[in-house]
């Protein structure tokens, strides 16, 4: 119910008075349970941290924790376990990722808010909604067997007419283009698209449509009243959102491991064969790894584990603080 | 009204009870609901703003023209020098498209417009390309994998199946078509009102069993055990097994935790409502394979072995976030007003909770779980680490590495020979059509729930 003006003008509040109460028996049993369930999950975390890092320490002792942060060389047998190669690695799928995917998932966003016809709207959000429940191997696949053949093309392509960039740039005039970053970083890119469109699509709904209206009004057009109007609203909720995608992206374990060939050295030569992630690294040694090539694993993932955890943390909080300024 | 409190589910929404009549309301016309006289929100959008049509035959006249121009430039420029390949023509025949809806927009009016259409261009653009990579990647998988599920006929047998579910569906097509026109006209007898409605059950239960006749059954009867990798037949049975057991493991786990994590969020926000809610946040971002390392390292890496409960543990700690999340949104949709006037009722919290919140909020509570089981069902990494996989069919959950769907597709992906990727490819089709299905169900129930809720 909408508040009505009082009779003497003025407004009342529709705020419920505080309830002072002696719980009963039932509603402390309640409150213990339902607390028992959220400490669940806070349990759940630390636990990750804490045996993580208790399996992990063994590994990064015997490697020391620089060369484990900083070097490329992955020998259980000397002992020696560096992920210098692959973090780097898989920042830059990422980073491939996101360079692909934003923009596709932002004009998405835009499109089902701003452009596309309202019926299709629900069928729309559906379909983004959709894209993210596909399980990642079935990316995966599809990445494989679909995207390699032409997406070669596509990099051989951007190799002959694009190398005055460096990361276009080839070592070997002909060093095989398929299992590549960029080939991992096109599929990554279609996966993190959902998550981005549907947080930054949240966050740019939530702009008072009356200044819409007005930058309209005043004899905007659409595009002006975007610029001006729902993206400096949004602005921080499409950072947010951006940071999400890149913390998922880092993440991505199966799709990547079918695209690429694993390698520890860093490759920066996104259009050429050999490439890694930590998720990959641990998917594909993990069938034989033994005794301390576990620990190393278990170190790997938790150098992921923490890594995500703060671009995460960061990602939400700034999400989560333009929705309550919004 | 008595102190009682029952679960009339929607009653207090879409059927104000007896209000006092109001003094001034207007007695025009007959029972004039009191609550209508409120100005409340409309049913869809609160204002639809009115768009003047900015397109009109002289810009779609441009739109034609310059897609011309962009094709016909890219084959010249192509030809003159000498380039081949299809994805240079596609990129200069797009850069062309733009740029010429630019430049004749940008001659005919203002740079302002231009710029408008040139942005309106390129968001139809992503919008289209979006659209079409999901559509592709569906339809590869179906094309891809469907061969597998269905049995091997003579071409002839297929056209007549075909034929025959296509004549049946339309056949049910057209029936409720006219019952739905003989409805809306409110003529119809008994006879004209069942014999329709008999034929067109009675159609669609021939389409559905023709169509099931040519499944595949050896596909979803047995396992690869005892299959070399270049033989024919073997199946899903023991994935199937799997994925059951594991999932069953995760629901009973996660669901009731994340239900209640949200009632603790939105109910009762109590003094560990922040850090909660700033660690589910951070599980809904935990990498996928960081859950089953987590599972692998504490319980099976310690002794216990690989097994299908410990694959459910993983999946669980990936629920957990999503179901979470997705009900707390669903417990802040229900009006105050509810949970007031139970507790003005009496009613202590708990009982205000399961008796009023919790079958109002029935089925987006459902809904959010299914979403939580469409998205364990795929992953692939935590259950890698925790049930391993396997050829045959293991019943018990608790020891023993186990298969399931993703675990089965990953080991004959890794395969180096065709049969065995035809196997995954079916594999993935079943598995691709079992997150379709739990899609589908989850937003009808969510819909449905939502009108019910809103009292639409």
């Amino acid at each position: 119910m909408p508040d009505a003006p009082a009779p003497d003008g003025a407004s009342f509040e529709d705020v419920p008075r505080p309830i002072v109460q002696s719980r009963t028996f039932g509603d402390r049993v309640f409150r213990g349970v339902s607390a028992g369930a959220a400490a669940t999950c806070l349990l759940i975390m630390i636990t990750t941290g804490v045996f993580l890092t208790w399996k992990a320490f063994p590994a990064i002792s015997a490697t020391g924790p620089v060369e484990f942060l900083t070097g490329d060389t992955w020998q259980p047998d000397d002992e020696a376990f560096g992920v210098g190669g692959l973090l780097v690695n898989t920042i830059m799928i990422a980073l491939t990722a996101l360079l692909i995917g934003v923009p596709i998932a932002l004009g998405l966003a835009l499109f089902i808010n701003e452009y596309s016809p309202a019926r299709m709207r629900p069928y729309l959000t559906g379909g983004v909604d959709l894209l993210a429940a596909i399980p990642s191997l079935i990316f995966g696949m599809w990445g494989l067997y679909a995207l390699s053949e032409p997406l070669s093309g596509v990099a051989e392509w951007l190799a002959s007419h694009l190398n005055a960039i460096p990361l276009f740039r080839l070592t070997e005039p002909d060093v095989s283009l398929t299992r590549s970053t960029f080939i991992a970083g096109f599929v990554v890119a279609i996966m993190i698209t959902p998550v981005i469109t549907s947080v930054s699509r949240d966050v740019m709904a939530q702009v008072p449509r009356v200044q819409c209206e007005g930058a309209l009004g005043l004899g905007g057009s659409r595009w002006g009243m975007i610029r001006d109007v729902v993206l400096p609203f949004g602005k921080s909720g499409i950072v947010g959102s951006i940071l999400l995608g890149f913390g998922r992206a880092l993440g991505e374990t199966i799709a990547v491991v079918l695209v690429i060939d694993l390698v520890f050295q860093p490759n920066l030569n996104i259009l050429e064969q050999g490439s890694g992630s930590i998720s990959a690294l641990i998917a594909t040694k993990f069938g034989e790894a033994q005794g301390l090539e576990i620990n190393g694993l278990i170190a790997a993932g938790l150098a992921l584990f923490i890594m995500t955890l703060i671009v995460n943390l960061i990602a939400r909080a700034i999400v989560n603080r333009s929705k309550l300024t919004g | 009204m008595t102190v009682e409190l029952e679960r009339t589910d929607t009653i207090w929404l879409d059927e104000p009870v007896d209000a006092p009549p109001v003094d001034d309301a207007p007695v025009s016309g007959a029972a004039v609901d009191p609550v209508d006289d409120a100005p409340e929100p409309p049913a869809e959008d609160p204002d639809v703003p009115f768009r003047p049509s900015s397109f009109g035959p002289s810009d779609r006249l441009e739109m034609v023209l310059a897609a011309v121009s962009g094709l016909a430039f890219a084959w010249a420029l192509c030809l003159v020098m000498d380039w081949s390949h299809p994805l240079t023509f596609a990129i200069w025949a797009i850069v062309w498209f733009v740029a010429g809806i630019y430049v004749t927009a940008r001659a005919r009016t203002s740079k302002v417009v231009a710029m408008d259409r040139l942005v309106t261009t390129l968001i139809w653009l992503s919008g289209a390309f979006a659209v079409a990579v999901l559509g592709w990647m569906i339809v590869f998988v179906l094309v891809e994998g469907i061969g597998g599920l269905v049995d091997d006929l003579p071409r002839g047998e297929w056209i007549a199946r075909i034929g025959a579910v296509a004549l049946m569906v339309a056949v049910v097509a057209v029936v409720r078509w006219r019952v739905g026109r003989r409805e809306a006209q409110g003529s119809a007898g008994v006879v004209t009102r069942l014999l329709p409605r008999l034929v067109g059950s009675a159609c669609a239960v021939g389409a559905l069993v023709v169509l099931l006749s040519v499944i595949n059954t050896e596909f979803f009867t047995s396992d690869i055990a005892e299959v070399g990798p270049l033989d024919e037949g073997g199946g899903i049975y023991h994935a199937l097994i799997g994925t059951l057991e594991q999932i069953t493991i995760a629901t009973v786990i996660s669901v009731p935790i994340a239900i209640l994590t949200a009632i603790y969020l939105h109910e009762i926000k109590g003094r560990l409502a922040v850090p909660v809610r700033f660690i589910v946040d951070a599980m809904s971002g935990l990498p996928s394979i960081v859950a089953g390392l987590i599972v692998f390292t504490v319980w099976v890496n310690t002794g216990r072995g690989f097994s299908g409960a410990s694959a459910g543990v993983a999946l669980a700690i990936i629920m957990i976030p999503i179901v979470t999340r997705t009900a707390e949104e669903i417990l802040r949709t229900i009006d105050d007003g509810l949970r007031e006037s139970a507790l003005a009722l009496g009613a202590p919290q708990w009982r205000s909770v399961v008796q009023v919140v919790l079958p109002t909020a029935r089925a987006g509570l459902i809904t959010a779980s299914i979403l939580g089981v469409a998205r364990a069902i795929g992953e692939t990494a935590p259950v890698l680490l925790t049930a391993f996989g396997s050829a045959v069919t293991n019943y018990n959950p608790f020891s023993a590495p186990q298969a399931d769907l993703p675990l089965f597709i990953w080991g004959l992906l890794r395969e180096p020979n065709e049969a065995q990727i035809a196997r995954a490819w079916s594999a993935a089709v079943v598995l691709l059509l079992l997150v379709l299905v739990l899609f589908i169900t989850a937003r009808v129930i969510g819909e449905r729930g939502a009108r019910k809720r809103t009292g639409r």
